[in-house]
């Protein structure tokens, strides 16, 4: 796993949903993180916007319901842009 | 300190209870990154501190056409740096119009203080918004007039209903007008259109006290339409900003909650080297200093220009910057590039001391209190020390290129403000006479001698249309001499006027230097033989002359003469209305009882009379009730 990148994005969702950075772990999901409601959903997808400076597609968004596939979203994209 | 540690010290200090500590890190945190993940963060913690930091409540309502969730946190961040603890009730998806007919809505029965109305064109008139190249001049006529109507039966039910201040958003213009260039051909295009309807919307607010109109259509173009969307979410989650713009969103409403709450600057205090002109005077001297048409002195004198502005708008300028007094007044007085005066000025600071107690001693100067001074300073470190020392002040961040600064200066919330009395615009010339009045108390020994040589004039006026506005904003900016703080909007002192058991003065004084304008509010409420006082201010610029002896004194007499047989008021101590403690006892009222927040005092009128300074000549305007 991309460490650097699962600090920031641990350090984001921890803000946004509202949870100790403990918390999120490679697993967190929208199943097993109480908060993790369909706001909190398109406030972490838009903080992660802010943050990593790029936009995401609707199917990513829906496909973002868990830190794995969030970083699996974010390393194509990044990787992609350089 | 990276930004995960800085989050882990705040959470220390959280817990740990040490709110200053904690509010000042937070403050720092919201300085460095101004993003949804920050806020959410700064939101939490500070609900934590709530108990421990005296932080105004206020009531947001949103009636909107599209999704604001995300901005909420951003929001309530902001406003938790500038001390307000923000409730936010969102609208369900368009349904704000049952919202706002229904008095039994849960937006009336949530009792905000604000509401914002935000409605998009493709929302409101999705006709003129998608189909424009298919209707016929009288179906855009008839759109227009549909939507007016719309906008109209809102803005009124709101008003019916609530005292809460109106902001409504005026609608956007398509940057791609459905029939191309040939839009701009005539004066029947889709841009016409929506600009008719805005005109109006302006025409409707204007109509009715407390409503505003946000410019929505100048904020998407100031930020750039093809930037400023994102489709893809509009159509997917309703959200139709982009994720980078969801702050300057942000950042508008917040104009407008700085001055409804009165987190407002009186006073910008500025630094003059490479701040108020390129260079430092003292080495570069009059001619190597960067001031002029050209660049790089271009960007001083916009920087100037927008300092101008500030002025006409009422705010006082100041200077404190560490130089020798006599280079810096020669080119503030003689350099040709200097757009601003040394008049324009109401204090100077120019010395080696530390800025944080030259700040002190400018608002002492202006009769301010510390937090009503904003500063701008283009070195990081004096900023830092003024953050540091009086962290009241609010410190402007200058961006390190000059290009930007004028831009920053405009576009800071504490600047704004919603109406202009004719008191704003000439504070500058009454701060000059301020001075004159200085002078002369210092040359006068005699405090009886100094208020006889001001021949002070007068005149106590029943609240009135005309004085409406600026009546409202004294009861919201004025903290010092404030006996009770209450804070009123023009809806609910037009409501208050009309009862018979409320009366509500104000009082203009004129003196030899000149006119000081509308500056004291008294409103009074009959409860059978008791005529309570419920409000009495006095802006800090006549504090000191007696004017609120008189003012007083003609209170007791109107109630008095009303049949009322006792004159009571609280005295209710906030952080800042320590000069109004003593004002009950020093006329002979008595203290009745005390509790946390503050005193009663009450005098007996049939017992006692008041009586009027004879150095000030007094004028009763009639019309008690109009």
């Amino acid at each position: 796993m991309n460490a650097p990148l699962f600090d920031r994005v641990r350090r984001i969702a921890a803000d946004v949903l509202e949870v100790p950075q403990e918390k999120i772990r490679a697993d967190s999901s929208s199943e097993n993180v109480e908060t993790w409601d369909s706001v909190h959903h398109l406030n972490l997808v838009l903080a992660l916007e802010q943050e990593f400076n790029l936009q995401f597609e609707p199917e990513e968004i829906d496909e973002m319901n868990n830190v794995e596939h969030i970083l699996a979203v974010l390393e194509r994209k990044l990787n992609h842009r350089s | 300190m990276n930004t995960s540690e800085v989050r882990q010290e705040i959470e220390h200090l959280v817990s740990t209870g040490e709110a200053s500590g904690a509010e000042r890190l937070l403050a720092e945190l919201w300085r460095t990154e101004k993003t949804a993940s920050a806020a959410s963060f700064l939101v939490r913690q500070y609900e934590q501190l709530r108990p421990r930091l005296k932080l105004l409540p206020y009531r947001l309502a949103i009636l909107r056409s599209f999704t604001v969730e995300p901005m909420v946190p951003l929001l309530r961040a902001a406003a938790f740096i500038a001390n307000i603890d923000l409730s936010v009730q969102l609208s369900d998806f368009n349904a704000h119009t049952q919202e706002v007919i229904d008095p039994a809505s849960r937006l009336y029965s949530f009792a905000p203080d604000s509401i914002i109305l935000a409605v998009q064109t493709r929302d409101l008139a999705p006709d003129l918004w998608n189909r424009f190249s298919y209707l016929s001049p009288e179906d855009v006529r008839l759109a227009v007039t549909r939507a007016v109507a719309d906008f109209r039966g809102w803005v009124h039910a709101l008003r019916q209903n609530s005292r809460a201040n109106l902001i409504i958003h005026n609608l956007e213009q398509p940057s791609l007008p459905n029939t191309g260039i040939l839009d701009s051909q005539t004066d029947a295009g889709q841009r016409a259109a929506i600009a008719q309807i805005n005109r109006e919307l302006r025409a409707v607010c204007a109509e009715q006290t407390s409503s505003y109109i946000l410019d929505y259509d100048a904020l998407v173009a100031r930020h750039g339409e093809a930037n400023w969307h994102d489709e893809r979410k509009w159509l997917t989650v309703r959200m139709p900003i982009a994720s980078q713009h969801l702050d300057d969103l942000v950042r508008e409403w917040l104009k407008f909650l700085h001055p409804l709450t009165g987190r407002i600057a009186k006073a910008l205090v500025v630094d003059l080297d490479n701040t108020l002109w390129g260079g430092v005077i003292g080495e570069d001297g009059m001619e190597g200093i960067k001031l002029g048409m050209e660049y790089p002195g271009a960007s001083y004198q916009e920087l100037q220009r927008a300092l101008l502005d500030l002025y006409s708008r009422g705010i006082l300028l100041a200077i404190c910057s560490k130089n020798n007094q006599d280079d810096a007044m020669e080119a503030l007085g003689k350099h040709p590039g200097m757009l601003l005066q040394p008049s324009h000025f109401a204090a100077m600071r120019i010395n080696w001391g530390d800025k944080s107690q030259n700040l002190r001693e400018i608002a002492a100067e202006l009769n301010l209190g510390i937090d009503a001074l904003a500063f701008i300073d283009d070195n990081p470190l004096e900023r830092q020390q003024v953050r540091t020392a009086v962290p009241e002040v609010f410190v402007l961040d200058l961006p390190s290129d000059p290009t930007y600064f004028a831009r920053t200066v405009r576009e800071c919330p504490v600047f704004e403000r919603l109406a202009l009395s004719r008191e704003d615009r000439q504070r500058g010339t009454m701060y000059q006479a301020q001075q004159k009045r200085r002078q002369i108390e210092e040359s006068i020994t005699s405090r009886e001698d100094f208020y006889r040589s001001l021949q002070q004039e007068a005149e106590i006026a029943p609240l009135r249309k005309g004085t409406l506005p600026r009546i409202a904003q004294l009861t919201n900016k004025t903290n010092q001499f404030n006996l009770t703080t209450h804070r009123y909007t023009e809806q609910q002192l037009l409501e208050l006027a009309a009862s018979p058991e409320w009366h509500c003065f104000s009082i203009r004084v004129r003196d030899r230097f000149g006119d000081n304008g509308l500056v004291g509010v008294v409103i009074t409420h009959d409860q059978a033989e008791i005529c309570e006082i419920d409000t009495f201010l006095l802006s800090c610029r006549v504090i000191g002359r007696t004017i609120e002896t008189a003012f007083l004194w003609f209170i007791s007499e109107h109630a008095r003469a009303r049949g009322a047989q006792r004159l009571q008021g609280w005295f209710l101590l906030t952080k800042k209305n320590a000069p109004a403690r003593d004002f009950y006892s020093a006329h002979g009222l008595e203290l009745q009882r005390e509790n946390g927040n503050g005193s009663l005092w009450a005098l007996d009128l049939s017992a006692r009379r008041l009586s009027c300074p004879d150095w000030i000549r007094l004028t009763v305007l009639d019309g008690d009730k109009e």
